[in-house]
């Protein structure tokens, strides 16, 4: 079977121009999301991880057109969604649907809950009947957890947790086949984050979704995730099924976000070897020769400067070419 | 699943009716004061407009020959000869007069402000979301119009075509939409931006229904409090038209046209026919400045 989604060198650019600019000047690109590639197969969930602005976000987006990105983006192995017309792509946004970060800045403040919910299969089935329609809006809301007589009410009047639950009800409501989660549980109180993790996992069990499921630290996808994809400035630094990257992390990155993530066990946590992470994130309008990382990499050698790893290896890729566990040389 | 306080608030919010951003808006207006007056201002100026004339002892085209031709003594406002306001120089009611100055003020500006908000909204709100080529040809067409001194051409179409109350009102409207389309631009380009916008593109809501559903609606707040302070721009507008003669024609009035006629009398000391007219005009505004500032308050509280 082939899979639901193969994504193959995937790359955004977004072109900058700053005030002041004339039209002959040479314009600057900011090369969001490089060489991307992944395969997700029906059902399954791929953790997407990385710092603030390595583009996680733009390669949700790139994915659905929602901005321009070359490479191949093929669904179910036969129609490539990047070469797709507006029109064309319409019936795909059905299949494929998102939950924001922001749960209160995503739903309209002036469309009550019904409507909201109701919108996707307003513009997709149209043929369904108004009482249907309301049916089924009563029905998701009732899966997710919303009160039903909620349907009148306004996004304003609810909080963080029941906005974010508005909007996977919204996501679901026209029965996709995947669902991008764009850190959709970063702006919760970590006791709500459980409760919608969960949540999400339920829907996807009994619902048979595959799920990219987008986050900036490794703790948060752990749970749910099959494999994870760790990113880095826009490109794929390791990518591996779940068990392989936490208990057997490759790359120097990697290692540093899972040092970062805090273990339960007050005596394991101090225990824990912290890698230090030194040096600022580069800038993506001019990112270093070579590995992007080598600028934080306490492995950096004379070759990450001049040679580009490229993420090699089957089922567990590393793009590094000092590749290995953690060495003691990096322990503080 | 355990209640945590969240749910505990929202279980308490629950039992209350459900709160609209309308219904907020409407209670912050409602503690507003000054809007509060405002608004009776307005209401008793539209009821003055509306229901005036049934008041009214004179017509507004009936010569009183009693006082004519002694316009200063006998033309003074008195309950006794009817002429509430006095007359006017030729003898006619004033009081009817400016009842129907301010009808046709009112509608000048309520017009003007109508065309203002549709065209307005609808082309600033097609730029400012389509962005980019669009966007730019858009807006310099805008700002190639607005270089154009429109009290010119609408003087020249005036004289031109005549002066008719259908021209005044096609001119008004025609340059009352420019400025509201950059202010609605501009807003959609922040409004555009917002995920909720973004949830519907990547839903595939067509653009049309974006724009209609969910940009124009969270617009409104900027529409209406623009409306109110449009209105007494068209007014202002319309006025210095007539002020200079160009404006509706008689026996039709309005309070501008009034302004103009009263202080072309003054020097004879018929002060009244400045007063009553001015009296009128300077309510109007007031009354909508008011309204429009305590809307801008209630629709976005967080602009103070
Ligand atoms: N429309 C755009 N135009 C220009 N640059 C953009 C645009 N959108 C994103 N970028 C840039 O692309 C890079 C990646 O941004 P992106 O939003 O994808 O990051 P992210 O990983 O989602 O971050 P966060 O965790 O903060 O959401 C950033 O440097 C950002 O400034
Ligand atoms: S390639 Fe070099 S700089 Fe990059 S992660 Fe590996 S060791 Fe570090
Ligand atoms: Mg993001």
């Amino acid at each position: 079977m082939s899979p639901l989604l193969s994504v193959r060198d995937l790359d955004v650019k977004f072109q900058i121009t700053r005030p002041g600019d004339m039209p002959w000047t040479r314009p600057r690109y900011l090369h969001a999301v490089n060489g991307v590639d992944f395969d997700l197969e029906p059902g399954k969930t791929l953790g997407v991880v990385g710092e603030s602005g390595c583009g996680k976000s733009t390669l949700a987006r790139g994915l659905i057109q929602m901005v321009p990105a070359t490479g191949q983006v093929l669904w179910r192995g036969e129609t490539d969604l990047l070469s797709l017309s507006p029109r064309r792509m319409k019936p795909f946004r059905s299949e494929i649907q998102m939950v924001f970060q922001d749960p209160l800045a995503s739903l309209n403040p002036r469309m009550t809950l019904g409507r909201i919910i109701a919108e996707p299969l307003a513009t997709h089935r149209p043929d369904i009947s108004a009482s249907e329609r309301r049916r089924r809006v009563a029905g998701m809301m009732e899966r997710v957890g919303l009160l039903p007589q909620m349907i009148n009410r306004y996004p304003h009047e609810f909080s963080g947790g029941q906005c974010q639950r508005i909007g996977i009800a919204r996501a679901l409501i026209a029965e996709p086949k995947l669902l991008i989660c764009d850190e959709p549980v970063s702006a919760l109180d970590v006791s709500i984050q459980a409760q919608v993790v969960e949540l999400l996992k339920e829907l996807q069990r009994d619902l048979g979704l595959a799920m990219i499921f987008i986050a900036h630290d490794l703790s948060v996808v752990k749970n749910i995730s099959d494999e994870v994809m760790v990113l880095f400035l826009g490109r794929i630094m390791e990518k591996a099924p779940k068990a392989q990257l936490y208990d057997n992390p490759q790359h120097p990155y990697t290692q540093a976000l899972l040092s970062a993530v805090p273990i339960p066990d007050p005596v394991a946590e101090r225990a824990k070897r912290i890698v230090p992470m030194t040096g600022d994130m580069p800038s993506p309008m001019n990112p270093p020769s070579g590995c992007v990382f080598r600028g934080r990499c306490p492995r950096a050698q004379e070759d990450c400067a001049r040679i580009v790893p490229q993420p090699e290896g089957g089922v567990h890729r590393v793009a590094c070419l000092h590749p290995g566990p953690l060495q003691a040389g990096e322990v503080a | 699943m355990v209640m945590t306080s969240e749910q505990a608030v929202e279980a308490a919010a629950l039992a209350s009716k459900p709160r609209s951003p309308w219904a907020d808006a409407r209670r912050r207006f409602f503690r507003n004061k000054a809007a509060l007056a405002g608004l009776a201002i307005l209401v008793f100026v539209v009821g003055f407009a509306l229901f005036g004339n049934s008041l009214a002892q004179w017509s507004n085209e009936e010569l009183d020959y009693n006082v004519m031709g002694q316009i200063v003594e006998l033309g003074g406002p008195s309950f006794a000869s009817g002429h509430y306001f006095g007359t006017d120089d030729l003898g006619r009611d004033l009081f009817a007069r400016t009842v129907q100055g301010t009808q046709i003020s009112l509608a000048v500006g309520l017009v003007g402000a109508l065309i203002a908000c549709v065209v307005g909204t609808l082309y600033g709100a097609v730029a400012g979301y389509f962005g980019g080529r669009t966007d730019n040809i858009m807006m310099r067409l805008v700002d190639i119009f607005m270089a154009v001194p429109y009290m010119f051409v609408l003087i020249l179409l005036l004289v031109m075509y005549g002066r008719s109350i259908t021209i005044l009102f096609a001119g008004i409207g025609l340059i009352s939409w420019m400025e509201m389309a950059r202010i609605v631009r501009g807003q959609t380009l922040t409004i555009k931006g917002r995920e909720f916008v973004e949830a519907a593109r990547a839903t595939g809501v067509s653009a049309p229904i974006i724009i209609l559903r969910h940009i124009v609606p969270n617009l409104l707040g900027v529409i209406a409090v623009y409306a109110t302070l449009l209105v007494p721009l068209m007014i202002l507008t319309e006025s210095f038209i007539s002020f200079l003669g160009l404006g509706v024609q008689e026996p039709l009035t309005s309070l501008g046209a009034l302004i103009s006629e009263g202080a072309g009398t003054i020097a004879y000391g018929t002060t009244w026919q400045l007063g009553f007219p001015l009296l009128f005009f300077c309510l109007t505004l007031f009354g909508l400045f008011f309204v429009g500032d305590g809307l801008r308050d209630a629709l976005d509280p967080k602009d103070r």
